[in-house]
């Protein structure tokens, strides 16, 4: 894992002193909150309905039991004893004094932990694959590229004041798991033939109300050339984003309205006037940077463990969970566990303090003290050895963590909705607890097999619902909640937005819907090895519309 | 308004003249770019303004013969001027960059940094407030910007490498 040295914690300590030097004048008055506003959301604090809201990055997801433990102090101290993990990779308190946020910024510095830009029209916390550093299929690690652009987009002194956020996304495997082509910077890590690794360059993709799948506009950018590539990007969004209107300001926006080719072109002329051949220091601060991402210690262990084998066979519980909850780790002797944050009935990507301290502990005594948060709001500790593996699921057991629905129909995605955020339209977490009570029944939701349900609160769609296999989108008629469903969409390398299949339905009427809809699946797939999107790709939404509105 | 220079608030020794005033005969008048022949003949100190649409190409030529530019910042959220500038010093000009219009003290560092060296600012806010927020952070990561007192991360970490691009300070 990446540590500060005394440039980074000494950067840090600087950002905070200054926020609250810029807190401390908004409290006495001497700036306004329209002045304060572009300041605090650059520090990752927003106004929201109930009131303040932090939002602190866990850059490229991967924290260390140490921080967890900090932020499960934070959730104690200064909130109501739990935190939100979001699908950017952060985490959310939702009830923060002003007062206390400078306290709640140096609490963080001092775990090297921060909440820069986390908010704002800037360069958001970068993500990557949950899995990378441990995953089977993976090329090489993404995350010290990751902590690259961290530090390269940390108040970067051009790129503060965009037309709108920005967020850049980073795969180091084929199987994308980071959602790389709905994202504003899409990278994803290709090798050449001649053995050397190079970044396919993705932009203008993302969801919001103009949802878009990313073009690429280089197959293969040497790995040197990537900052000076992605400022030549970024000086064309900053001169030519649209700001007149900021539904329109995303640069998936400029990137469609002039054109993939018009856009390329441009890039490509604002890099060539600069071509950052002088790329000496950011090779040997990617080489420094990546020692920190070695691989751990690992034992030589044999491929398969009686022990887990025998735990297994001993209890039902434990198999299924470590049949839907396990992913191949490519070290022999080890796997990857993924603790679902998605109970049965509970909010999604909501943990306790306690909860977070169980996660924080496993990690420090089973994985080599590290934890991932994933876009789909769960949690990973990336290297359990196979022989502790059902000593991990006890104590995950006793603290509501087990649920065994990885990647299934209960592991539902949500935004915070109307029950927190001042911009949504519409709830979106009683909608999920509800469809989650609904497949309560893990033998259910095997069934239906491999399941992404996405629910956003409004159409700026934090929730992903673009992107959902099954997406929900919550709106308002007239003072009445109402939800769209769309069918079809994915965030994987074969990435697709969702189709609206017809009117929406009533709250109370959508985990109905929900299960009319996966039936219909079931009676028309081509056999289990046929997942619903498959299913839906081959049979179009035709039989699905029919099913949820012929007795209309 | 105050003008901003070197943590100090200085006198503006550039005058602004409409395109259908005639030029004075000596000093330093500030002019849209399609007169800048017309007051090299005269010998006068040249200033331009730049709308923040405008391209940079279309003005390298005449570099020699400016020695001020001044961008627009229309609103504080606006930053299209930050890469304006940056391109202007990244295409060698050389001679005063001043921003102008919405800018609050938070943003005067990011400002230095693109390559600005003056600033006509509101009086809403007094000069200390300026001179505090030019050094709110000692350090940056970021290479081929210019540097006051920052220490940038990058370089220092890697000592003995070439720099990004030369970036000699304005006078």
């Amino acid at each position: 894992m990446y540590r500060y040295d005394e440039f980074d914690a000494q950067f840090v300590a600087e950002r905070t002193a200054q926020f609250r030097d810029q807190a401390n004048r908004r409290l006495s008055g001497a700036l306004t909150e329209d002045e304060f506003r572009p300041l605090r959301l650059m520090n990752g604090l927003y106004l929201q309905l109930h009131a303040y809201m932090l939002r602190v990055a866990i850059p490229y997801g991967t924290f260390s039991g140490k921080q967890m433990h900090q932020l499960a102090m934070i959730a104690d101290k200064y909130d109501r004893g739990y935190g939100h993990f979001t699908t950017r990779q952060n985490i959310q308190y939702n009830w923060i004094k002003l007062e206390d946020t400078a306290d709640i910024l140096q609490a963080l510095a001092d775990v090297e932990m921060h909440a820069i830009q986390t908010s704002g029209n800037c360069i958001r916390n970068v993500t990557t694959d949950h899995w990378a550093g441990a995953a089977a299929d993976e090329i090489a690690d993404p995350r010290p590229v990751g902590e690259l652009i961290r530090q390269w987009s940390s108040l970067h002194p051009e790129f503060s004041y965009l037309p709108r956020k920005f967020k850049i996304a980073i795969t180091g495997a084929p199987t994308d798991r980071a959602a790389v082509r709905v994202h504003d910077i899409g990278l994803r890590l290709h090798k050449n033939l001649a053995g050397q690794n190079g970044w396919e360059v993705m932009v203008g993709g993302g969801q919001g109300r103009t949802p878009l799948i990313a073009v690429t506009v280089r197959d293969f950018l040497p790995e040197n050339e990537l900052i000076g590539y992605l400022e030549a990007i970024m000086r064309v969004y900053n001169l030519y984003g649209r700001r007149d209107n900021k539904y329109k300001a995303r640069i998936k926006i400029l990137v469609h309205e002039i054109g993939a080719e018009k856009f390329r072109a441009e890039v490509e002329a604002e890099y060539a006037k600069h071509p950052a051949q002088q790329t000496q220091v950011e090779e040997a601060e990617l080489a420094r940077i990546a020692k920190y991402f070695a691989a751990p210690d690992f034992e030589t262990l044999p491929r398969m463990s009686n022990r887990l084998d025998m735990a297994r066979l001993a209890n039902p519980d434990f198999k299924r969970w470590t049949k839907n909850n396990l992913a191949a780790h490519f070290k022999d002797g080890y796997a990857i566990v993924n603790i679902s944050l998605k109970p049965v009935g509970g909010i999604p990507g909501d943990a306790t303090s306690e909860q977070m301290r169980v996660m924080a502990d496993l990690a420090k005594t089973y994985s080599f003290d590290e934890l991932r948060v994933s876009h789909a709001q769960n949690i990973v500790l990336p290297h359990v050895k196979l022989d502790d593996v059902f000593a991990v699921w006890q104590k995950l057991s006793e603290h509501d963590l087990a649920a065994a629905n990885y990647g299934l129909a209960g592991d539902i995605i949500a935004c915070p909705g109307l029950d927190y955020c001042s911009l949504a339209t519409a709830r979106a977490i009683p909608i999920a607890q509800a469809i989650s009570r609904k497949f309560a029944d893990v033998d259910v939701q095997e069934n239906y097999g491999a399941l992404k349900i996405n629910i956003s609160g409004c159409i700026n769609a934090c929730g992903h619902h673009h992107v959902g296999h099954i997406g929900i989108l919550g709106l308002d008629k007239k003072g009445e909640e109402y939800y769209q469903i769309t069918l079809g969409g994915s965030s994987s390398e074969n990435a697709s937005i969702g189709n609206i299949l017809g009117p929406g339905f009533a709250a109370h009427e959508v985990p109905e819907a929900i299960e009319n809809i996966l039936s219909t699946y079931v009676k028309l797939r081509q056999g289990k090895a046929e997942d619903f999107l498959s299913a839906y790709r081959r049979l179009g939404a035709k039989p699905f519309k029919e099913a949820l509105y012929a007795a209309a | 308004m105050p003008l901003l220079k070197n943590n100090e608030f200085v006198a503006d020794h550039f005058i602004e003249v409409a395109d259908d005033m005639g030029l004075p005969s000596a000093g330093n008048v500030l002019i849209s770019s399609s007169r800048i022949t017309e007051a090299a003949a005269l010998n006068l100190g040249i200033g331009i303004r730049l709308n923040n649409t405008d391209k940079v190409e279309a003005l390298v030529a005449n570099f020699p013969q400016i020695t001020l530019i001044v961008l627009p910042f229309p609103a504080f959220s606006d930053g299209r001027s930050y890469s304006i500038g940056r391109q202007l010093r990244l295409e060698g000009y050389r001679g005063e960059l001043r921003a102008e219009g919405n800018i609050l003290p938070d943003q005067l560092q990011l400002m230095l940094q693109v390559g600005f060296d003056s600033f006509l600012v509101t009086e809403r806010f007094p000069l200390a407030a300026w001179q505090a927020a030019s050094q709110q952070m000692s350090l940056a990561y970021q290479r081929g910007l210019y540097r006051n007192q920052e220490t940038e991360v990058w370089s220092s970490r890697h000592q003995g490498f070439n720099a990004w691009e030369e970036q000699p300070h304005a006078g």
